[in-house]
């Protein structure tokens, strides 16, 4: 599974390292952590924009947002 | 500080430019600008930043005099040839603009920036201030909004070469005659639509006033893909802080998606001119400046005796 850490920062970066992992890869999970509200409404965009389905859970002041992409 | 009678426009309300009266008939305009590498095309970099720079005495109705080149090179990292092809881009764009490189100043730095420090002249009594506008006054922008979503599009290698043209077309592009012809038409306040993004920019023009203003979103010209770039999330950074900064002074009667608010404080280097010109004039200085080529001008809002000191987003 891959996994986009983009804790420490902040826009547009986390929106682009997404992106760029989910284009590494066919279909499947990635999980992206993050710790930037405002970089993670962006990331959820992007994600929504891509058709990818979405589960999120908070570890602290994480956020652990899986992403799947199907073909 | 020092109160100097002879300052007309100071820090005390913060303009697009500081003004300075020299005499009864003449005041000078100082700004400074300078920003990173917007474009990978030095030439057409170089080109943006001076316009960007001129943009803040066009706001004020001046006329650019002179000009200083601000540099902060990687001279270890880069070619001089970069430096060469920035410069150059500066240089067409004062011509263009008609103002005289008198010198400037570089220094080594890990990151590229250029820009300028531009003098104008102005009649003190002819001041175009963000502050002047009445109520009754339309709202005119001059150029698309959409800049920074764009800019960080190509970031992501989202956007492509079409995106790039139009963008750089309308940053490479003087606001020289959108003034000249707002001077004409009578023009009660401008302010150049920079960092804070539109909305921004338009909550200085009612700030601490007594007047309202009210926006119109489906009149405002959008370059093309900036709505797809804001529903993908590819937001510059300043974005949200422009919101934050101003979300106060802003009342939606409408249902205004979040995506929308993301380009309404977008960023925007080198943007268009902000007019606020009296009713009736504004059809005529719409016509007149799509005459002279500025075809995405358009009456994006007008000045209201309500909200004081607040703006109205509608649909």
């Amino acid at each position: 599974m891959t996994e986009v850490d983009a804790r420490g920062l902040s826009c547009p970066m986390p929106v682009i390292k997404t992106k760029n992992a989910l284009e590494s890869i066919e279909e499947g999970e990635i999980v992206v952590i993050i710790d930037d509200a405002t970089a993670r409404d962006n990331v959820l965009r992007l994600a929504k924009s891509k058709g990818c389905t979405i589960s999120e859970e908070r570890k602290g002041d994480a956020f652990y947002l899986t992403l799947t992409k199907s073909r | 500080m020092v109160d100097d009678p002879n300052l007309l426009v100071g820090l005390e309300r913060a303009d697009d430019a500081g003004v300075y009266k020299l005499s009864d008939e003449l005041a000078i305009i100082q700004t400074i600008d300078f920003i990173t590498p917007i474009v990978d095309d030095p030439y057409t970099f170089g080109q943006i930043a001076a316009a960007n720079a001129l943009s803040d005495v066009y706001a004020m109705g001046g006329r650019p005099l002179t000009a200083m080149n601000v540099v902060c090179f990687p001279i270890k990292s880069q070619d001089l040839s970069v430096l060469t092809e920035i410069l150059r881009g500066g240089w067409d764009k004062l011509w263009e603009a008609g103002a005289t490189l008198v010198g400037g100043h570089s220094i080594d730095d890990d990151e590229l920036k250029y820009g300028l420090s531009v003098t104008g002249v102005i009649h003190p009594l002819k001041i175009i201030t963000k502050d002047g506008a009445e109520v009754g006054d339309k709202l005119l922008l001059t150029k698309p909004v959409g800049t920074g979503l764009v800019s960080t599009a190509l970031k992501g290698g989202v956007a492509g070469e079409e995106s790039l043209e139009q963008v750089s077309s309308s940053m490479t592009a003087l606001n020289k005659v959108a003034s000249e012809l707002m001077l004409e038409a009578g023009a009660h306040a401008c302010t150049d639509i920079t960092g804070f993004g539109l909305l921004g920019h338009a909550s200085g023009m009612v700030e601490d006033s007594r007047l309202g203003m009210e926006i119109r979103v489906s009149s405002i010209p959008i370059f093309p893909e900036v709505k797809e770039f804001a529903n993908m999330g590819l937001v510059p950074g300043g974005t949200q802080r422009n919101r934050e900064y101003r979300s106060d002074m802003i009342e939606m009667t409408s249902e205004i998606s979040d995506e929308m608010l993301n380009i309404l404080f977008d960023p925007q280097t080198s943007g268009g001119l902000l007019i606020a010109v009296p009713g009736k004039e504004a059809e005529a200085l719409l016509q007149n400046l799509h005459r002279h080529g500025i075809n995405e001008a358009a009456i994006i809002g007008e000045i209201l005796a309500e909200p004081q000191g607040r703006i109205i987003v509608r649909e």
